[in-house]
């Protein structure tokens, strides 16, 4: 037979429909006549919701004010609430005159954050070990004092967005080490390990958080006569850093799954034994995949310290609710929508912080695997 | 057993829970000796080679490996494992690492071989492979054929004795095939003690000193590569022969 040959066809460019602005809108907003009548639809809807916004939010708003009456207009926002009590609110009940002492940690914690969003060059490594070591020996100095003298300041006393923080660091930063060698265990080959942290998993996701913070704080000297030896904020911690540890043990056993036996089987092939195998090879891939899931835990931790309420603790919504029950402020219901959305708005800053961070990650770990 | 002998199976057993997977494999193997394996799937090859550094646990019998005697003792398996180097059908490359740290993180942790070094080292070994230009690259950028490449570069850094390929060509895409055995037929000449799992047979015929044929966990038959491909003696090995033979 004949061969028969095709012609080699040279590429063309893409039809000019689909190229630029217009051809964008049109493929995406106004497809056919229904798409363009929903575009229209939304648009109109959009543009009344962000006119109200706007005119609630900033136009008709009191920024300034010392009491509920500098703000009668029930339709625009009242941030004069906030304005009056940020104090309040960023510091809790910690003493005026040792406001500094916050300030250095403050400024401690976010020097720690810049030192992870930015590169380096060679000292990256080094500046960022140190912060991580630094940062938390620091803070504690600081905040808690009765050292190098400074005076001390009961935990009890932190309050608003500085509790809220201690917290959820505390929670995060413990539960990640601890959830990590719970994964480990786990999957361990040795089947009293693994059961014995299969249980303590177990355990602790199976019980409401509610229930384990009220045991921590209420019942454990009852049971542990020692444990009122302990400070209650510290149990409070001490709760927090437990139940989430089982969350992210599992966050991280899923990533563990996720690596396949053969990288297992190529670094015992090469002669490493469990702890290398694990910590040059399994992990920083493990840990990379967890990533998703790992923030995902993260956001719920954070926004989950609002539960100390529940035990007497003023953490930023708390605090916030307190200021709504205060005198000055007692009387109008929309005062409330104010006081929310900003408890909201600075939920979301650092959640949202969280997730971008966490979305920098992902694909920095893209790059590598393509 | 001869001086010269680094590997001996005696009456070895082994079992996946009720599966008999390796039924009283007796084999010696020479320093310097090339021997392929090859045989129906599922019939314990792969299975065989595993055996040799640990990574599957036979339960009856001996293994002698480089006159250390294999059982469940971790320090003998360590010292075992630097020995033998192994490479996978699914290459099993570090994805996390770029291919120089692929080859340099077995010398650094198991060898304890100074990072520099290791790197020189690293960079000879990609040379002999011919894919030093990739060095800093990461093995998802690689094709199969460079990926297989590396792997073998990267147990070849460990400075093995002895060296197993589990079907090293089976995932590959056919035009790529050739540059991988090529390798294979360069470290068979250098005198490497070689065990090949494969079904390429013009590998076998020019590099094996010896073809294995197994089936359902026994060893059933044992030749010289041309002689077993040109007339094996048992039924099993003609048929399997048969069928390879009909797929090229």
């Amino acid at each position: 037979m004949e061969p028969i040959l095709a012609p080699f066809k040279m590429p063309q460019p893409a039809p000019y429909q689909s190229k630029g602005l217009l051809g964008w809108l049109r493929i995406n907003f106004f497809s056919s006549w229904f798409n363009s009548l929903i575009t229209l639809v939304l648009i109109y809807i959009i543009f009344n919701l962000a006119n109200f916004l706007i005119h609630w939010a900033f136009i008709n708003a009191v920024w300034f004010g010392d009491s509920a009456k500098s703000c009668p207009d029930i339709n625009a926002a009242c941030w004069a609430f906030v304005t009056d009590r940020w104090r309040l609110f960023v510091y809790g009940l910690y003493p005026n005159e040792l406001y500094w002492r916050v300030n250095i940690v403050y400024a401690l914690a976010a020097l720690t954050i810049i030192s992870f969003l930015y590169s380096y060059g060679r000292w990256t490594k080094y500046f960022r070990i140190t912060m991580i070591i630094i940062f938390p020996i620091t803070a504690y100095i600081f905040l808690v004092g009765d050292a190098f003298d400074l005076k001390y300041v009961a935990p009890e006393e932190f309050g608003g967005l500085l509790l809220t923080l201690v917290i959820a660091s505390i929670a995060i930063l413990g539960s990640i080490p601890l959830g990590l060698i719970l994964a480990l265990g786990r999957t361990s080959d040795l089947k009293v390990i693994s059961k014995v942290c299969t249980y303590f998993i177990e355990f602790w996701r199976g019980v409401p958080h509610i229930v384990i913070i009220v045991m921590f704080v209420a019942l454990l000297p009852i049971f542990i006569p020692d444990g009122a030896g302990i400070d209650v904020v510290v149990r409070a911690f001490i709760a927090f850093a437990a139940f989430n540890s089982a969350y992210m043990a599992e966050v991280f056993r899923g990533g563990l799954q996720s690596i396949p036996i053969g990288q297992f089987e190529a670094s015992r092939a090469i002669g490493m034994s469990y702890w290398k195998m694990m910590g040059y090879i399994i992990l920083p891939q493990a840990i990379r995949n967890s990533i998703p899931a790992l923030m995902n835990t993260c956001i719920m931790i954070f926004k989950e310290t609002t539960i100390v309420m529940l035990i007497g603790f003023s953490d930023l919504l708390g605090i916030i609710q307190l200021s709504l029950e205060s005198s000055d402020w007692i009387v109008p219901p929309h005062i409330f929508s104010s006081a929310y959305t900003f408890a909201a708005l600075i939920y979301f800053i650092f959640t949202f912080g969280m997730s971008k961070y966490s979305r920098r990650l992902e694909n920095r770990s893209n790059i590598e695997q393509q | 057993m001869s001086d010269d002998t680094i590997i001996s199976f005696d009456k070895v057993n082994k079992w996946f829970g009720d599966f008999h997977v390796l039924r009283d494999i007796d084999v010696l193997v020479a320093k310097g000796e090339r021997i392929v394996i090859c045989g129906p799937s599922g019939s314990g090859k792969s299975t065989l080679i595993r055996c040799i550094n640990r990574l599957e646990a036979h339960q009856k019998g001996t293994i002698i490996v480089d006159g250390i005697e294999l059982i469940d003792d971790l320090k003998n398996i360590d010292s075992i494992r630097s020995e033998v180097g192994m490479v996978f059908q699914s290459f099993n490359l570090f994805p996390h690492m770029t291919v120089k740290d692929n080859l340099v993180i077995g010398q650094y942790l198991v060898r304890r071989v100074p990072k520099s070094e290791a790197e020189e080292i690293a960079m000879t070994y990609l040379e002999r492979v011919k894919i030093s230009d990739q060095a800093d690259k990461y093995p998802a950028q690689l094709s199969g054929g460079q990926q297989q490449r590396v792997a073998i570069a990267r147990s070849l850094c460990m400075k093995p004795k002895i060296m197993l390929f589990d079907e090293v060509t089976s995932a590959l895409d056919p035009e790529m095939v050739k540059e991988v055995l090529d390798v294979m037929v360069d470290l068979a000449q250098e005198g490497m003690t070689m065990l090949v799992v494969t079904h390429e047979m013009g590998f076998a015929r020019t590099v094996a000193d010896r073809v294995i044929f197994m089936d359902e966990g026994q060893i059933i038959e044992e030749n010289t590569p041309d002689a077993f491909f040109d007339n094996p003696a048992s039924e099993r090995a003609q048929n399997f022969i048969g069928q390879v033979l009909h797929h090229l």
